[in-house]
């Protein structure tokens, strides 16, 4: 039961404000000795697993850390390539900390102005008169619920499939955006929200809203 | 509850095949401009839930639902895809789309000599077969139309 992650996109499709509430920790930390059974490739300037799914370690998981020293990209915290690291027998045996790779600040924005983009085709592919665009996507992981307002400013808001009392919960941040984002003097509309009051308000709305879909229909 | 329309792609997105029952608004282009948005809806939708997912998935993008509709998703591991819209009352239909998939487009197409894949399939029986079978979906009702 919780709720992932809270997105914010402005009519032009750009996104204003993005919260990471609850990550679930899906990561396996495993001793190696040379050479290692893994197969390593880059690729989007990360380093992920290619072949050789074991222990948790699944294709697509990343390396987080090494030696618990966190792996940011292809490089280290302390600044040496990953696989030029693996790759030196000197080195091992090694602790490496595989995981999902977790998105970056870029990869947000994209994300973003592609769920608009999505929005905009999903109404349009519609078999019936006046449909809105996606209000509700269903995976086996994780429910994505979207609500526009009639300004165009879409709330998008990642959950647990079995988490209830999302829907009311988009109109709680959409209220808050407008107390504390719109009425905010400093705030300029269209642009990413930077606002405190609204960062804690959120929170502890979201703190509510998963308290109380606990007891919801299908928990 | 209704079943307004079928589609069917394969893994290179040719759209196998399409049918509808109760389709009350067409998306104002030509139908084969419609099966390549449809398929590259689906294919971003695939990738974005992919790199949204907070965990491994197994099975993916299952259905999403807007204010009138709702389209379920179906991929098997060839990449054959089976997309039903239907309206919001319909639950889950993974056994549905599953179903078509494996006894009607497996049974009547691939094991036809007849049928070259990868393309629209012209079988008659298939159309037909899929065709009683939608219509006697618990959830297929005349009347909505």
């Amino acid at each position: 039961m919780a709720i992932f992650s809270v997105f914010v996109v402005n009519k032009a499709g750009g996104l204003i404000y993005q919260l990471d509430s609850y990550a679930p920790r899906a990561e396996a930390e495993k001793t190696f000795s040379y050479p290692l059974d893994l197969l390593l490739k880059l690729h989007d300037d990360r380093v992920l697993v290619a072949f050789g799914q074991r222990d948790g370690i699944r294709v697509g998981h990343a390396v987080l850390a090494i030696n618990g020293v966190d792996v940011s990209g292809k490089y280290t915290a302390d600044g040496k390539e990953v696989l030029e690291y693996l790759g030196n027998p000197a080195n091992y045996p090694v602790s490496i900390r595989f995981g999902r790779p977790r998105l970056t600040s870029n990869e947000k924005l994209m994300l973003a102005s592609m769920f608009h983009s999505l929005f905009a085709i999903g109404s349009q592919l519609s078999p019936e008169q006046g449909s809105s665009g996606i209000e509700m996507l269903e995976t086996d992981t994780f429910k994505l619920h979207c609500f526009q307002t009639l300004t165009g400013i879409k709330f998008v808001v990642l959950a647990d499939p079995r988490q209830a009392g999302i829907d009311s919960l988009l109109r709680k941040i959409y209220e808050i955006y407008s107390d504390f984002a719109l009425k905010n003097p400093f705030y300029s509309l269209e642009m990413p929200i930077r606002c405190e009051l609204f960062d804690q308000n959120l929170k502890l709305a979201l703190e509510v809203a998963e308290k109380a879909g606990t007891f919801g229909p299908g928990s | 509850m209704t079943v307004h329309n079928l589609y069917l792609f394969d893994r290179n997105g040719v759209c196998l095949h399409y049918s509808e029952w109760h389709r009350k608004k067409q998306a104002g282009i030509p139908k084969e401009e419609e099966y390549k948005l449809m398929y590259g809806m689906l294919f971003s939708i695939r990738s974005f839930v992919s790199k949204m997912s907070p965990l491994d998935m197994k099975d993916g993008f299952l259905a999403f639902q807007t204010s009138r509709y709702k389209l379920h998703y179906y991929e098997t591991p060839t990449g054959i895809k089976v997309v039903m819209n239907t309206d919001l009352g319909v639950g889950p239909i993974r056994d549905v789309l599953h179903h078509i998939y494996s006894a009607l487009y497996v049974e009547l197409v691939v094991k036809n000599p007849l049928c070259p894949l990868g393309q629209t399939v012209q079988s008659e029986l298939f159309r037909s077969r899929l065709d009683s079978y939608v219509r006697s979906l618990p959830f297929f009702s005349a009347r909505a139309g």
